[in-house]
Order: C-alpha cells, then sequence, then structure tokens
C-alpha cells in the first residue's frame, strides 16, 4: 500500500442525533478508509440506523443531526438539499434490512435498479434497464432478464436482497451503507450474502459500513468494528484485537453471549438488563449493568481514550 | 384477464335477468294498470271495451306468462314502446341516459382530479397551514347537503349574477359546446363538491400512510427528488385503497345524479323513471331501472380491472 495517496472514503466526528432534547447518536466518530469494512455493533436502539441515515441526509424529522461527516475530505452536514439528492445513490448508497419492504411493490425490479442511472448518469431508460440486466446477473440472480421484468413479490426474499444490492451498486458508490442486511434472512442465504458483498467489495474497491446487532455476522466481514451502546461508541478496534482483546465490559458481554465455536452451543448471556433511560444520566451509561462498576463510575461520563495501538475505549476501568 | 372479463359479464347478464324479473313482479304488485289510467282519462268506456283492451294488452294473463314474453321479446332486441312518449323505449331511454352518464362521469372526473390534488398537497405537510385549510373545506364539503348547495348556487349564479343558467341542457336555438357547457356547470359542480370531499380525506390518508413506507425511504436514499418520490413512488401505491372507495362511490353517485337532475331540470334518468312509474308506463321505468342497475355493474368490472392494473400483486 505504500505510496498511495487516498482521502479516507468516510470521516465522521462529533456527529449528533437530537430528537428535542435527546440525543440518540450522541458525539460518534469513526473513519472508514476505501475498500475496507467497518462492522457498526449494538443491540436494538442503539443508535445504528440513526448513525447511517445521517450520513445520507435521511434522518427523519424532527430529528436534527450536527457534527462533521467528510466524505472524500468534503463536509456532508449543512450542504444543500440538491447537494444531497445529487450524492445520494451516487457517492454513498444503502441497502437496508427488510427486502421485502424496502422496494417498491408496484414497479418492476428492473426499473428501480435502472432508475439510479437515470437519476445519476443521465443514462436512456432503455440504456439503463440493460445495465440493469447485466447487474442482476452480477449478483448471482439466474435467468436476469426475466427477473428484471419480476415485481418484487415474486422473488424469494434472498433474491430481492440481491436486488436490493444490484440496485446500490447501480451508482457506483464509493460507500456502501448496509444496515442490518441479512437480518431477516435464514443462515444459509444468510451467508450467501455475505460472500456476495465481499467478492463485490474486492472487485470494486468501495468501503462499506456493516451494521448488525449480531457480532458474529459482523466478524465475519469487517475489517474494524465499532461497538455502540445507548448512542455512544465505547470500543473501537481492528477486528481481530477486538475479539482477541475485548476492553470494554459490554464487549467482553457481547463476546461471551457468542455460540463457542467449539462445543457449537449458545452459552447463558451475561449481559442482563436493557439500555437505560437516557433522558437524566449522569457517569456511564453502562454502569446499572456493568458487572465491575464503581461508585465512581457514576460521578462523570467515561471519554473514549486510547488503550492500546488503534484500539479506543471508553471506560475508566481499561 | 380475458377470462375475468368473459366471466364478470356473464355475471352482470345474470344479475340484469334477475333483476329483471324483480322489478317486473314488483312493478306489477303496484296498485292500478296501463288501463286504469285509461279508463280514468276516458270514463264512457264500457266494461266489455275494457275487458277486451285487457286481453289485447294482455293483462288478463298471469304475471310469470306476462314476464316470459316480455322477456322473449326484449332478448331478441325489442325493449317494447313506451306508452306514455308513444316511442320506443329505447329511443325515449338514449339522450336521457347520455344526459345522466355525461352529469355523473364529469363530475366523477372532476372530484378524483380535485382530490388527488389537494389530498396529495394535504399529504405533504399534515398539519400545516395549508393542510388545515383543505381539511376544512372538505369536512364542509361532506356536511352541506347537496340540495341546500344546489339552491345555494342556483341563487347566487343564475338569480342575483345571471352568470350561469338555473335550468335545463341547452338554450332552445343555440346548443353551441359553449351553451352546453354553461348549463352542465352547475349541475357537474353541485354532483362533484359532494364527492370531493370525502376522496381528498382517503387521498390524504393513503398518501401519509404510504410516505411512511420503507420503500419510499429507499427512493429518497437513491436520490429521487420529492417530485419523484411522491408522484412515481408513492402516488400509484396510495391509489390501491384509495381505488376501492372512489369505485363504491359511483354508485351512489347515480342517486345524486338523480337529485341534481332534479334541481337543475336536467332530463336525465331520474326524472324519466320517476315519471314513468308515476304514469303505470312499465316497459320505461323497467328499462330504465335495468340500465341504471347496468351502469353500477359496470363501474365495478371497471374498477377491478384498475384495480389490477395499478397492483401486480393481484391477479385477476
Ligand atoms: N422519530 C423518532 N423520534 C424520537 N426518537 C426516535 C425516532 N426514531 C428513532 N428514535 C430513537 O432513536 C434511537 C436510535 O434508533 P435507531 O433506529 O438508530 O436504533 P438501532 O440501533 O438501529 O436499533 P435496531 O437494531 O432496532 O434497528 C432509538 O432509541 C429510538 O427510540
Ligand atoms: S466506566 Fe465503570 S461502569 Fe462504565 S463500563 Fe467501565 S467499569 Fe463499567
Ligand atoms: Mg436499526
Amino acid at each position: 500500500m505504500a505510496g498511495r495517496v487516498s482521502a479516507p472514503s468516510l470521516e465522521v466526528s462529533d456527529l449528533v442525533v437530537r430528537f428535542g432534547q435527546r440525543a440518540v447518536v450522541d458525539r460518534v466518530a469513526y473513519r472508514i478508509e476505501p475498500g475496507r469494512t467497518l462492522g457498526v455493533v449494538g443491540e436494538s436502539g442503539c443508535g445504528k440506523s440513526m448513525t447511517a441515515l445521517s450520513l445520507l441526509g435521511l434522518v427523519p424529522a424532527p430529528g436534527e443531526v450536527a457534527g462533521s461527516i467528510r466524505l472524500g475530505g468534503e463536509e456532508l452536514i449543512g450542504q444543500s438539499r440538491a447537494a444531497w439528492r445529487g450524492m445520494r445513490g451516487r457517492r454513498v448508497a444503502m441497502i437496508f434490512q427488510e427486502p421485502m419492504t424496502a422496494l417498491n411493490p408496484v414497479m418492476r425490479v428492473g426499473t428501480q435498479i435502472a432508475e439510479i442511472m437515470v437519476l445519476h448518469k443521465g443514462a436512456s431508460w432503455e440504456a439503463a434497464e440493460a445495465e440493469a440486466v447485466r447487474l442482476l446477473e452480477a449478483v448471482g440472480i439466474a435467468s436476469p432478464r426475466d427477473r428484471a421484468r419480476n415485481y418484487p413479490h415474486q422473488m424469494s426474499g434472498g433474491m430481492r436482497q440481491r436486488a436490493m444490492i444490484a440496485m446500490a451498486l447501480a451508482g457506483e458508490p464509493g460507500l456502501l451503507v448496509a444496515d442490518e442486511p441479512t437480518t431477516a434472512l435464514d443462515v444459509t442465504i444468510q451467508a450467501q450474502i455475505l460472500d456476495l458483498m465481499r467478492e463485490l467489495q474486492a472487485r470494486t474497491g468501495m468501503a462499506i459500513q456493516f451494521i448488525s446487532h449480531n457480532l458474529a455476522v459482523v466478524s465475519e466481514l469487517a475489517h474494524d468494528i465499532v461497538v455502540m451502546y445507548a448512542g455512544r461508541v465505547v470500543e473501537r478496534a481492528p477486528a481481530a484485537t477486538l475479539f482477541a482483546h475485548p476492553r470494554h465490559p459490554y464487549t467482553q458481554g457481547l463476546i461471551a453471549t457468542l455460540p463457542d465455536p467449539e462445543r457449537r452451543v449458545a452459552r447463558l448471556p451475561v449481559i442482563r438488563g436493557g439500555v437505560p433511560n437516557l433522558d437524566h444520566v449522569t457517569g456511564c451509561r453502562f454502569a446499572d449493568r456493568c458487572p465491575i462498576a464503581e461508585p465512581s463510575c457514576r460521578s462523570a461520563e467515561p471519554e473514549l481514550h486510547v488503550a492500546a495501538e488503534g484500539h479506543d475505549v471508553a471506560c475508566f476501568k481499561s | 384477464m380475458r377470462r375475468f372479463i368473459l366471466r364478470r359479464l356473464g355475471q352482470t347478464l345474470l344479475v340484469l335477468l334477475v333483476m329483471s324479473f324483480v322489478i317486473y313482479g314488483l312493478i306489477g304488485l303496484m296498485p292500478g294498470d296501463p288501463l286504469d289510467v285509461m279508463i280514468a282519462s276516458n270514463p264512457g268506456a264500457s266494461p266489455e271495451v275494457v275487458a277486451r283492451l285487457r286481453v289485447i294488452y294482455g293483462l288478463d294473463q298471469p304475471l310469470m306468462l306476462r314476464y316470459a314474453h316480455w322477456l322473449l321479446a326484449a332478448l331478441q332486441g325489442d325493449l317494447g314502446f313506451s306508452r306514455t312518449h308513444s316511442q320506443p323505449v329505447l329511443v325515449v331511454l338514449a339522450p336521457a341516459l347520455w344526459t345522466t352518464c355525461k352529469l355523473m362521469l364529469i363530475s366523477f372526473v372532476v372530484s378524483v382530479i380535485l382530490a388527488l390534488g389537494l389530498g396529495i398537497v394535504s399529504a405533504l405537510r399534515p398539519g400545516g397551514w395549508l393542510d388545515s385549510l383543505i381539511s376544512l373545506a372538505a369536512f364542509a364539503g361532506i356536511s352541506v347537503p347537496v340540495f341546500w348547495l344546489a339552491l345555494m348556487m342556483i341563487l347566487v349564479f343564475a338569480v342575483e349574477l345571471h352568470w350561469l343558467p338555473a335550468s335545463g341542457r341547452e338554450t332552445v336555438g343555440d346548443g353551441s359546446l359553449l351553451d352546453v357547457v354553461r348549463h352542465l356547470i352547475m349541475p357537474v359542480a353541485t354532483l362533484a363538491l359532494a364527492n370531493t370531499g370525502g376522496f381528498t380525506r382517503f387521498v390524504r390518508a393513503s398518501m401519509i400512510e404510504t410516505l411512511r413506507m420503507d420503500h419510499i425511504r429507499t427512493a429518497r436514499a437513491k436520490g429521487n427528488g420529492e417530485g419523484r418520490v411522491v408522484l412515481i413512488h408513492a402516488l400509484r401505491n396510495a391509489m390501491i385503497p384509495v381505488l376501492t372507495v372512489m369505485a363504491l362511490s359511483f354508485g351512489t353517485l347515480f342517486s345524486g345524479a338523480l337529485l341534481t337532475e332534479t334541481m337543475f331540470a336536467q332530463p336525465g334518468m331520474g326524472k324519466m323513471i320517476y315519471d314513468a312509474i308515476l304514469s303505470n308506463d312499465f316497459n320505461l321505468a323497467l328499462v330504465g331501472l335495468l340500465f341504471a342497475t347496468l351502469i353500477t355493474l359496470l363501474s365495478n368490472l371497471a374498477a377491478d380491472l384498475a384495480y389490477a392494473w395499478l397492483d401486480p400483486r393481484i391477479k385477476l
């Protein structure tokens, strides 16, 4: 890699998403280099989707976004509606959890894929539909010509998710944001989709932000991992490091709940309780569930700090 | 698709057959027959003459037999003779049918277009001032009685301002397109307004729900502008439930049309059937009612076809 100069695909810092008084994403920071995959893990409601949606300027009203999102060095926050529109689907593409509902039920799949090329590349519908067939083939769909003429309900869940991926690829984006893309699929299909994403990344060099509440799935794909808890990043490290030396008690708990690869049975979950009410919390947000919490943990909030080279953690005790 | 249409047309014929029998029976049960009317206008007729006339008109035969005769003739295209108009039923019926259908279709199209425009605008900013204004107007439209509205319009635009003619289909001796249109404005407005309020509420509700769907977020994430998101991605989805409501209300439009015809003295089906029943003009009343049924059945068929065209998940 020596000598190759390229701006980071994405650099997020101090990202805050607020609904009224409540920051559901709080001072989140991470970066993704071209060709790399960042895994984002954390339990339901911790702010993974809101983080992802802010990359596209799609946080629903009345949510407000602040901080900095730099894509290829260019600041996205505060840019015009037209600029957001021109960037969505072309520079950053997103795929969603429910392939069932994320596609328009009354529009042919080929047309939905072609639309991106008509919107962003000035392609004619005819040329774009032809290209859509090639994209469907590229994501491993058999008889793509017929499938392009299908409506979403005529496809299986796995096939629909492949079509979603084909749609995301149509704009040749530098960054693909995948929000729980395999959660709704059964295990074999899930593995196929993960293989497909890995293969497409090798071919196109795009960066991927892969979101899941399931650390096992994230570990299949991610080079680096961000662990979120209650709107904050609590740990950030290369995937191998994180698995070998998890530092935050929450991450340790997540890893402990993974199925044991040798005995192939799930161990007992060790993280008890749920995400706290964020409205009036002082000190560490994880304190109520933390097995090693001390009274001092409740007086100030631990900030993310460097614990080892490339390994950041937000905990007083590590 | 072909099979579906053929089957539905077959069902339509069957319904018409049953309806014709029921209506025939009901009219037969009504007090008085055509001869009573004749006798009333000619008190000198002797009982023998009356009896002979009954035989000539076939009124001495049982109802079932008379129905069978009528049906046989009708199936051969002979729908009978209107006694009061002294003309074949179809000749009397055609212009009235045209007047009513024109009134219904134009006001239906007007109210659908208005409702789409207003409903979509409302749905873009629910709770905004424009939405509040439109909702208020829609509720007013729903709650105002049609006849009152018609009266007020006549009072304002015909009596006071002399802008529009109060009644009729055209000015005698004129009949240009402009003249016909001027005669249509108030009846169409009356009939359309009654429906527009309800339609607008349905379009608004369906559009708001559709705009919350996942695939709309996908459409935005692809870089679609709001115009394309609303008109290309949301509208077709939002129309699917609305269409059913609109199609069902097409039937009620018929009774609305009858009322409007009376208010604005339009020589349509409503007045014709009413007069025919009062004057014991059996044939005309019967065929008129059958055509009214046919219009409703055909509009339901059209709705089903439109439904299948809108929603690819529906298999006919
Ligand atoms: N419209 C809204 N108004 C207020 N709060 C909201 C709104 N939408 C989401 N939130 C809150 O934002 C928080 C983060 O939601 P987000 O969807 O990002 O979670 P997530 O990590 O993606 O969870 P999941 O795994 O369930 O998808 C949640 O606690 C949720 O309650
Ligand atoms: S700061 Fe204290 S409470 Fe929070 S995770 Fe670390 S040890 Fe647990
Ligand atoms: Mg989510």
